[in-house]
């Protein structure tokens, strides 16, 4: 199993059963609500002061529940019906819509006071068809510049995701300053293999005072799991086809060296056959 | 389930479509309310945004015609619950928002719109 988004598109990857699985997985829970208010801390809005919200990649609603909590008003796109359907079971306070975000949004400039999207932009990566509006860079384009042009001025758009490459992110930096956007990329926990964290931080305006560029979050990750299994599954995959065997002919000849120190007797002396492979005849 | 608040913020994203493409027009509603909490700082801050006439018009479609015509300069405690009630209040579960210029319907049910388009309407 790859990652879930080399499997299928969104809208099909995200059926009935798993919708049900994601939602109801704790851990999956546990993650998407420490992303959610890590988030809303990058999107730095006003202080006690409710806020109309976009929720890109809404799902089955497990970020706008924290939304929610927190007192804002929020509005929430997925592409995914089942996941919808869920979201609607849970009896959520915003506003769904089924809409396919590289298709681009309709709602009217500065509607938003600001965006959030957890683990969403990774889908956008791969054309689902050969037309020329469903290649990633065009879909990407459409997407940034509605969504620029829907949220409020200033604003932030606070996009977690997970890139497979350096030459993704740098894709998708690109098209969004193209779209009008300032800022970057944060990335928490860095150094950690297990808890990194991309956060695209996305500034509108700035009005005269330049909008200050959050910081990551430093050292390792802290007693949550803070990642998700399948995707720590597939990196093991991927790494343990091209492992080399520890077993070498410099192994063998130390461990024989060892024994032989030890006085251990009927120690195979070494030659030229040391370690040598077979042939392949059997 | 769409609100008065969001369909007041809601455009026609169909390829080319940009002129008279606001406000989506209702068709064969139903509707259902829902308490939610009275929040009036948030109306207060969403006024701007907001398009009157076509709140108005969209609110009259979906049955509640206790909002005045013009916008007033003043806001009352009286006229805030009001537009509380229909920003807030009324979801719309069934039914089609109707795009003026272009025609195009995005069809309501079970109170979630389907925004998808055809390929050839991206644009």
């Amino acid at each position: 199993m790859s990652r879930p988004e080399y499997q299928a598109p969104p809208e099909i990857y995200y059926g009935d059963a798993e919708a049900k699985k994601y939602t109801q997985n704790t851990r999956n829970q546990q993650i998407q609500a420490d992303m959610t208010y890590r988030a809303i801390e990058l999107l730095n809005l006003p202080p006690d002061e409710p806020a109309f919200l976009l929720d890109i990649g809404c799902g089955s609603g497990l970020s706008g529940e924290i939304l929610d909590e927190e007192g804002h008003i929020w509005a929430g796109v997925d592409i995914a019906p089942s996941m919808l359907e869920v979201a609607l079971e849970r009896d959520l306070d915003g506003d769904l819509f089924l809409q396919d975000i590289g298709q681009g949004f309709g709602f009217r400039p500065g509607s938003f006071d600001g965006a959030i999207s957890i683990s969403v932009l990774q889908w956008l990566l791969n054309a689902e068809t050969s037309h020329p509006t469903s290649s990633p860079p065009h879909r990407l384009t459409r997407f940034f510049t509605t969504l620029h042009s829907a949220l409020r001025n200033p604003s932030r758009a606070v996009l977690q995701f997970y890139p497979t490459s350096d030459d993704q992110i740098q894709l998708i930096t690109s098209i969004a300053q193209k779209a009008g956007f300032g800022g970057g990329v944060v990335v928490d926990y860095p150094n950690s293999k297990k808890a990194r964290k991309v956060f695209l931080c996305l500034f509108v305006g700035g009005g005269g005072t330049q909008q200050q560029m959050p910081k990551g979050v430093e050292g390792e990750d802290d007693e949550h799991a803070r990642f998700e299994r399948r995707r720590e599954k597939e990196k093991k995959r991927s790494t343990s086809g091209k492992r080399k065997n520890i077993k070498d002919r410099d192994w063998i000849l130390r461990k024989k060296e060892l024994y032989r120190q030890r006085g251990k007797e009927g120690v195979p002396r070494d030659s030229k056959y040391t370690g040598r492979k077979r042939k392949a005849t059997f | 389930m769409v609100r008065l608040i969001t369909h007041n913020l809601l455009a026609c994203h169909v390829k080319g479509c940009t002129t008279n493409n606001f406000p989506l027009v209702f068709q064969d509603v139903q509707v259902e309310l829902q308490e939610a909490e009275f929040n009036p700082d948030f109306i207060r801050n969403m006024l701007p945004r907001l398009e009157w006439t076509a709140l108005v018009n969209a609110a009259k479609q979906v049955g509640d015609t206790s909002l005045p015509l013009e916008q007033p300069d003043m806001m009352d405690d009286e006229l805030l619950q009001k537009l509380h009630h229909a920003l807030m209040e009324i979801h719309i579960i069934e039914g089609a928002m109707v795009c003026q210029n272009c025609r195009h319907a995005y069809p309501i049910s079970n109170g979630i719109p389907n925004m998808l388009l055809a390929e050839h309407e991206i644009g």
